[in-house]
């Protein structure tokens, strides 16, 4: 492992940057793909059923589908460029906009999962490695195994079935917000932010009593690598030479435990939520079905009903933005965690 | 998915032959399963679910589409064991024959993944150089998107049809493939039995056909078994969002969504008696996929 100097690091980190170019570009290619590569004629099919042959024949050329593929597809950047993602045909809005005003319900479910599931699996993981053969170790064996085969869909249902119609504790499992709420005022788009910068507590409880169970579901969903990750990191470790040589030096238990081995398992922790949000990312429209959460996952559904293929598509495409950029922001995070860290020897 | 991480390292030695000392190879899978009953009761579930695909359709006691109005909505009975549906028709029966549809789809996309993603990666992993760079960067440009939400796209993209998920959820596997078998290709590639096999005269194909693929099997197989697990549940997920298979085809996805419909109203048996036949099933091919790698490879136990 090398010195790390501090341009050396702005280097490895602008690296790290340019390389996600290449793979931008791959995805956006992928997605140019899939909006040609439609089932039928897509002029014919953005003119409606009863269009003559001259209106088809307009919108391919308003559409640029009389062009070569290489000349639409840069259209198609040119039009990403300028943020344009297409019309939906569903809501009669820009694919861009109704993303953009639905993303946030999304961006709260997820990261008030990701919290949740953090906070129990990572000190899961700690104790049960800390642990082994004890009772938390084995439960945590149990749970990462079932965690990993659990529908999100059903449990989902399963929990509203118990939680609101068995013990009534829930609130009606639709949306973020029972109707007799007014939205807090727009500020950040997460419910529980804006109400509590309203000061307004009535409608931050409703808002928390609406997110409680689908953060739960998409929790459970991710509890199981991050739990199983943490453990095997915590594991590794914990039997590593510098563990032993902190014990020999009469450290105590809890600094061995907390700023040396616990710093070090830190890393393969991080790579996992970068993967666990992929999955997160996925997991929430179906999650998002099933609560009839507004977020973007079910604008994705009631697209793919209605056959509004801009919208799908504009769907995938941000998701797989959003993924590259989390990933980024992951790399970058390593080389706060990890100062030895330096991109190009990798 | 947490297998991509743990299959990554190589793992050169044993693995042909874990326990070749005097006892075979069935000693040793007989002493795992002794040592892990829970490996045992994976097998044996496993069995169960292939039986129930196999012979299903021709054991159930009632024809999984019939409809009868005046037995709609009936709580679980003896008559009919995980009640009826809103039209009438029996969950039990559905759920049984739910299993060949289900499995045939996720057998048949982890057979293309396993296939596709096998030639590429010993391509690339055998031969290098351009062709591996380019892989990887279509590996890496697939892996960037959310998998569930790719498939979303594609079948979107290609049309509603059985067959567009099985491609879907193909594609959406083939990088762990692709990875794990130029992973274990490219360690390989100058390893001493591959160079006597050259010297032999064996061309580069022949060489690494059928003297180095067949080494990265075993890391393979536990790989199938997780992913199958997971194409289950990718298949499920799709046909609950309504992409796929249609009804009244029984499918647990599908029955997942419609009983999700009367949950609130508390005829729960609609929607979890499916619910959990494919948790069942996606649990078995989990902890199979955790057998298997005890018996191929004992090193990575945990």
């Amino acid at each position: 492992m090398k010195k790390t100097t501090t341009p050396n690091r702005v280097r490895a980190v602008t690296g790290r940057i340019a390389q996600t170019i290449p793979v931008l570009f791959g995805v956006v290619v992928i997605s140019f793909l899939l909006t040609r590569a439609l089932p039928g004629d897509p002029a014919a099919y953005f003119a409606g059923a009863a269009a003559s042959e001259e209106s088809i024949q307009q919108i391919r050329v308003a559409l640029g589908l009389d062009k070569s593929l290489p000349q639409q597809f840069l259209i198609y950047l040119q039009d990403l460029f300028q943020g344009d993602l297409g019309q939906s045909i569903s809501t009669g809005q820009p694919v861009a906009t109704d993303l953009a005003n639905r993303l946030p319900a999304s961006l709260e479910l997820t990261l008030s999962a990701l919290l949740i599931s953090c906070g129990i699996a990572i000190p899961l993981g700690v104790l049960a490695a800390t642990r082994p053969g004890s009772a938390v170790d084995h439960i945590c064996r149990v749970l990462v195994t079932a965690g990993v085969s659990l529908p999100t869909f059903f449990t989902g249902i399963l929990l509203i079935y118990i939680f609101y119609y068995l013990l009534g504790v829930a609130p009606s499992p639709l949306g973020r917000l029972d109707f007799i709420y007014i939205e807090p005022d727009h500020v950040t788009g997460f419910y529980l932010v804006d109400a509590a910068i309203a000061g307004d507590w009535e409608t931050w409880v409703a808002a928390l009593k609406q997110l409680v169970l689908p953060s739960i579901t998409l929790a459970l969903f991710t509890l199981a690598p991050i739990a199983r990750m943490t453990r095997a990191a915590m594991l590794s470790a914990l039997s590593s030479d510098y563990i032993r040589t902190a014990r020999a030096s009469g450290l105590s238990d809890k600094k061995i435990l907390y700023t040396h081995a616990f710093r070090n398992a830190l890393l393969p922790i991080v790579t996992t939520l970068g993967m666990v949000f992929s999955f997160t990312l996925g997991a929430n429209v179906l999650v998002e079905k099933v609560f009839a959460w507004p977020g973007i996952g079910s604008y994705a559904v009631e697209a793919l009903v209605v056959s509004d293929y801009a919208a799908v598509q504009g769907f995938v495409l941000a998701m797989a933005v959003l993924f590259v950029i989390l990933n980024l922001v992951i790399d970058l995070m390593y080389t706060a965690i990890d100062p030895r860290i330096g991109f190009d020897s990798q | 998915m947490t297998a991509i991480s743990d299959n990554a390292a190589p793992t050169d030695t044993g693995i042909d032959n874990p326990s070749s000392h005097r006892d075979g190879p069935f000693s040793h899978i007989a002493y795992v399963l002794r040592e892990n009953p829970v490996t045992l009761l994976a097998f044996l579930l496993f069995l169960f679910i292939v039986g129930c695909a196999l012979f299903g359709p021709y054991l159930v006691p009632y024809d999984p589409l019939k409809t009868s109005a005046a037995h709609a909505l009936q709580p679980p009975s003896a008559d009919h064991w995980f009640g009826t549906d809103s039209v009438g028709r029996d969950v039990f029966s559905r759920v049984v024959v739910a299993t060949r549809l289900d499995l045939s789809i996720s057998i048949a996309a982890v057979g293309l993944s396993f296939v596709i993603g096998s030639i590429l990666g010993g391509i690339a992993g055998y031969w290098g150089g351009w062709i591996d760079s380019v892989l990887n960067r279509l590996l890496d440009t697939i892996m960037a998107f959310p998998l569930f939400v790719l498939a979303m796209g594609i079948v979107a993209a290609m049309g509603n049809t059985i067959e567009n998920i099985i491609y879907a959820t193909a594609i959406i596997n083939i990088p762990f493939y692709a990875r794990l078998v130029r992973a274990e290709v490219n360690i390989r590639r100058d390893a001493g039995f591959v160079r006597a096999a050259k010297l032999a005269g064996n061309t580069d194909l022949r060489v690494l056909i059928m003297h180095i693929f067949p080494n990265t099997l075993p890391p393979m197989m536990v790989q199938i078994s997780l992913n199958m697990g997971w194409a289950i549940l990718n298949a499920a997920g799709l046909s609950f969002i309504g992409l796929g298979v249609r009804p009244p085809t029984p499918e647990w996805g599908i029955m997942v969504a419609e009983g999700a419909n009367f949950i609130v109203s508390g005829e729960w048996w609609l929607a979890v008696f499916p619910g959990l036949w494919l948790m069942i099933a996606v649990f078995t091919f989990n902890l199979l996929g955790d057998g298997l790698r005890d018996i191929f490879d004992p090193r990575k136990r945990t």
